[in-house]
C-alpha cells in the first residue's frame, strides 16, 4: 500500500511520542544510523553520498567559469539545486522542481550562504568579469524522512571533497594549468530539524513521523556556534516556548555530530 | 524429454526448466513446447506439473480472498480501498451500510474515512473491472488497533506453515491475534506493543528466508530468545 | 583534457585504458538497492555509475491514457547535472527523450504486459556518473529492477556496444573512444530467445565491419547476462549461506 498513513498507525504514533517513545525505539533526541562517503562520482569535482537511516541523498558538485552577479562583482558564484528523483518514492513525479524541491534546495542554500561556508572572494578570477561558479546539485535518492539533514549534511560533505582547476590569467585570457586546489571552505554549517509531534519536539523524524507531525523547525548552525538560517515548514505551528526549546536541542545536536563528524 | 532443474533451484525470468509433456504451473510459460520460468523463483514440481515458487511477486485480485486494505479516497457513493495490489478497489456504500445509500442522509466520511483500516472480502474482479469489496460477513470491517507489516503475498502461505503449524506456533508465542490478509498485508493485535513487534519480526524474518529450510524451528527459537532477554532486562 | 588524443588503439592493440579490442570493462552489478521502489538495481560499467528503480503495476495517471488489454510500460532516461565533464541542466534533453523512447522499447518485448491491463509499469533510470554506452548500462540496470519488482518477464534484457575505433572494430567504448572514434553501435539482446531489441548506429561502416561490431556486442551481452542472473540470486543465496553458518555456530 502506497504512502497513505492510515489512522490507526497516525495514532500508534501520537500516542508513543506522547510517552517519549518512538516506533523505531529511539529517544526523541537521538538520530538514526548515518553514513557519510566522499568522492564517490569522480567526474564531479565534489561529490558526497548521505545515508540517514534509509533515505539517501547524493550530492554532486560542478565547477564552471562564468560571470558574477552585478551587485556581487568580487564574489564568486554559489548555486543550489534539488531533485526528488522519482526513484525515491512513490510520491515524486518526474518534471520541473515543485515547491518542495525548491524550498530544499533554497534550506541547503542558505545554511551555506549565510555562515559563509565558502570562501567567494577566492573564487574571482577577474573582479567584475570572470568568477568560478559553484554548482551544487541535491540528488534525493531514497525517502525516509528528514531530506532537509540528511541533504545538508551531503552538500557540505560534497564542498570539502571539492577541488578546483588550477588557472593563470595571460593576457586577459584564463588559461588552465594543470593540478588541483582545495575549494576555499571555513565553515562546515550543521542543519537540524526539530518537528513537533503533539507537544513534543522531536529531531530527524523519519517519512512517518513527517506524515503525522504539525510542523518542522530546520536550523543551520555554524562552527561557532551562531545560528545562520532558520526555516519553519508544514502547516501546523509552533509555540514562542516551543521555539526556544529548539533551538537549544538544534544547537546540543550540532554539537555532537561536529565532534563526531570532526567538523 | 525430462526437467532440466532440479527441485528447489533459483531460476530467473527466461531460464528453461522442462521440454516436452509436462504442464506448466505457476510463473511458468511455454513458447514451442518448452517451459520457462517467468519471475526469479525457487522450482517445484510434483508429477508432471513444473512451478515456479516466486520470491517476489504482487497480489492480483481473487474473488473470495480477504484482504486488509486502507481506504484512499471516499468517493459519493463509497470508498477506493488500496489494497496493496496493482488494482484499487471499491467498496460500496450499500455494503457497509447493509441498506440502500441515501445521499441526503448519510454522511460517508463518519462511517469509513481516508486512512482507515479494513478486513474486507473481494466479491469479485475481472480483466475489465476493479475489484468489488464487501465487509457484510462476520470478521469483516474497520481496524481500529494493531500493526501492519507487509510481506510479498507469495509468502502468505510459508506463514501459514503446514497445517496451519507456522502461524500457531507465533501466535502461541506471542500472545497475539493475527489476521493473514492475502494481499500480503497482516494486522497484528496483541496486548503489548513489544509483543507486537516480536510477531512482526517473525514474519518479516519467514519472508526473508522462506526458501530456506528448519525455518519453523529458528522462528520458535528467535521468539523464546527474545522473550527471556525481555524477561531478563526487566529484572 | 580537451586535447584529442593522437591514437586510440596503438601497435601492440592495447586502448587507452589498456584494454584490448575484445574487453568489456568491469561491471558490478547489485540488486534492490533502494527500499521505496518496488524493484531497484545499481550498475557501474567502466565509469558509468547507473540507478534504476521500477514502481508498479500500478494505477493510470492520467486515466485516459490505460490501455484496456494490457499495461503501459513509461521510461525516463535521465542524466544528474554533474554526470558530465561540463555540468548539464536538470531538464530533459532531446537526447534524453529519444534514449526514454528506445530503452522503453528495447524493454517491452520482454515483460507479460498483457497480464495486468489498465496498470502502468513505470521505470526511471538516473545516470549519476557517465563515460560512455549509458544507454546500454542503463538497459541492463532497468531489466533487473524490472525482474527484482517482481513482474513476470520472458527473459531479462542486456546491452552491450561495439565500434570503431583508429581503424579497428572494438567491444564497449568509452566516451573518448565514442567522441573521436568512426562509428558506435548499441544492441540490447533478450538472450534465452536471442531477439534484439536495441540496435542503432552512429558513424560509418562497411557491411563487413557492420558484422564483426554486432557480433562482438552480442558476446559482450552474453558475458553481463551471466552475471545479471548471479546480481539476481545473490539475495537469496546470501541468507541461505548466513543461515548455514549461524546454524554451525
Amino acid at each position: 500500500m502506497a504512502s497513505i498513513i492510515t489512522r490507526v498507525k497516525q495514532k500508534q504514533i501520537t500516542q508513543l511520542i506522547d510517552k517519549e517513545k518512538r516506533m523505531d525505539g529511539r529517544a526523541l533526541t537521538d538520530y538514526r544510523e548515518m553514513k557519510i562517503e566522499q568522492g564517490i562520482i569522480e567526474r564531479a569535482e565534489g561529490s558526497a553520498r548521505v545515508l540517514l537511516g534509509k533515505t539517501e541523498v547524493v550530492v554532486g558538485v560542478k565547477i564552471e567559469m562564468g560571470e558574477p552577479f552585478p551587485d556581487t562583482p568580487d564574489e564568486g558564484v554559489l548555486t543550489v539545486n534539488a531533485e526528488l528523483t522519482p526513484i525515491a518514492s512513490p510520491a515524486f513525479e518526474a518534471g520541473p522542481p515543485g515547491e518542495d524541491s525548491i524550498e530544499l534546495a533554497r534550506i541547503v542554500d542558505r545554511g551555506i550562504r549565510e555562515s559563509k561556508a565558502i570562501d567567494t572572494e577566492k573564487l574571482v578570477i577577474e573582479a567584475g568579469k570572470k568568477v568560478f561558479v559553484v554548482f551544487v546539485d541535491i540528488y534525493v535518492l531514497n525517502h525516509d524522512g528528514n531530506l532537509i539533514d540528511a541533504s545538508a549534511l551531503a552538500a557540505v560533505a560534497a564542498l570539502l571533497n571539492t577541488k578546483m582547476a588550477n588557472y593563470e590569467v595571460k593576457e586577459g585570457e584564463v588559461k588552465i594549468k594543470p593540478g588541483y586546489e582545495k575549494l576555499p571552505i571555513n565553515k562546515r554549517p550543521i542543519t537540524v530539524t526539530v518537528a513537533k509531534i503533539g507537544n513534543k519536539l522531536l529531531v530527524d523524524p523519519l517519512l512517518e513521523e513527517e506524515q503525522v507531525m504539525d510542523a518542522r523547525i530546520s536550523m543551520a548552525i555554524d562552527d561557532d556556534g551562531h545560528i545562520c538560517a532558520i526555516q519553519k515548514g508544514g502547516s501546523g505551528y509552533f509555540e514562542p516556548n516551543q521555539v526556544l526549546e529548539a533551538a537549544k536541542i538544534v544547537e546540543e545536536k550540532a554539537e555532537e555530530m561536529r565532534k563526531k563528524l570532526n567538523w | 524429454m525430462p526437467i532440466l532443474l532440479e527441485r528447489k533451484q533459483l531460476v530467473t525470468p527466461g531460464d528453461l526448466i522442462a521440454e516436452g509433456e509436462y504442464i506448466a504451473g505457476e510463473n511458468t510459460f511455454v513458447e514451442n513446447n518448452k517451459i520457462y520460468a517467468a519471475r526469479v523463483g525457487i522450482v517445484e514440481y510434483e508429477n508432471k506439473r513444473v512451478d515456479v515458487v516466486a520470491l517476489k511477486a504482487f497480489y492480483i485480485p481473487r474473488a473470495g480472498d480477504i484482504v486488509i486494505g486502507t481506504i484512499s479516497e471516499v468517493g459519493f457513493n463509497g470508498w477506493t480501498v488500496d489494497i496493496n495490489s496493482p488494482y484499487i478497489a471499491l467498496l460500496r456504500a450499500s455494503d457497509v451500510l447493509s441498506r440502500p445509500f441515501k445521499p441526503q442522509k448519510d454522511d460517508l466520511p463518519q462511517v469509513l474515512d481516508a486512512g482507515d483500516l479494513v478486513v474486507a472480502k473481494i466479491v469479485s474482479y475481472d480483466r475489465t473491472h476493479d475489484p468489488q469489496l464487501t465487509v457484510a460477513e462476520p470478521g469483516l470491517g474497520k481496524i481500529t488497533r494493531g500493526q501492519i507489516v507487509k510481506i510479498t503475498p507469495t509468502k502468505i502461505p510459508r506463514v501459514i506453515g503446514r497445517k496451519g503449524s507456522m502461524i500457531s506456533m507465533i501466535k502461541q508465542e506471542t500472545g497475539c491475534n493475527i489476521i493473514l490478509g492475502l494481499n500480503g498485508v497482516v494486522l497484528i493485535t496483541g496486548k503489548t506493543l513489544e509483543d507486537e513487534q516480536l510477531a512482526m519480526r517473525a514474519i518479516l524474518k519467514i519472508e526473508q528466508e522462506s526458501h530456506t529450510s528448519g525455518l519453523t524451528d529458528r522462528i520458535t527459537q528467535m521468539l523464546r530468545e527474545e522473550k527471556s532477554k525481555r524477561e531478563e532486562n526487566q529484572k | 583534457m580537451n586535447d584529442k588524443p593522437e591514437k586510440l588503439i596503438d601497435k601492440k592493440g592495447l586502448r587507452l585504458d589498456g584494454r584490448k579490442a575484445d574487453e568489456l570493462r568491469p561491471v558490478k552489478l547489485e540488486v534492490g538497492v533502494i527500499s521505496n521502489a518496488d524493484g531497484s538495481a545499481y550498475v557501474e560499467h567502466g565509469k558509468n555509475k547507473i540507478l534504476a528503480a521500477v514502481y508498479g503495476p500500478r494505477e493510470v495517471h492520467p486515466k485516459h491514457l490505460a490501455l484496456q488489454d494490457r499495461a503501459v510500460l513509461k521510461c525516463r532516461y535521465h542524466m544528474a547535472p554533474f554526470s558530465v565533464q561540463e555540468r548539464k541542466s536538470p531538464a530533459p534533453s532531446r537526447r534524453e527523450i529519444e534514449l526514454s523512447k528506445v530503452i522503453r522499447e528495447s524493454l517491452e518485448p520482454a515483460v507479460f504486459m498483457e497480464y495486468y491491463p489498465r496498470t502502468m509499469v513505470d521505470v526511471f533510470i538516473e545516470v549519476l556518473q557517465a563515460d560512455g554506452g549509458t544507454r546500454c548500462a542503463s538497459i541492463t540496470a532497468a531489466a533487473l529492477a524490472l525482474a527484482d519488482s517482481g513482474i513476470p518477464m520472458r527473459d531479462l534484457v542486456v546491452a552491450c556496444a561495439a565500434g570503431k575505433i583508429d581503424s579497428t572494430v572494438v567491444l564497449d567504448l568509452m566516451d573518448t573512444e565514442d567522441k573521436v572514434g568512426s562509428a558506435d553501435v548499441p544492441v540490447a539482446l533478450m538472450p534465452n530467445l536471442n531477439a534484439v531489441t536495441l540496435l542503432q548506429m552512429d558513424g560509418i561502416l562497411t557491411r563487413e565491419e557492420f558484422e564483426t561490431a554486432v557480433n562482438l556486442a552480442l558476446e559482450g551481452c552474453r558475458k553481463i547476462y551471466a552475471m545479471q542472473k548471479e546480481a539476481l540470486k545473490t539475495k537469496y543465496v546470501n541468507v541461505s549461506e548466513e543461515i548455514k553458518e549461524e546454524a554451525e555456530d
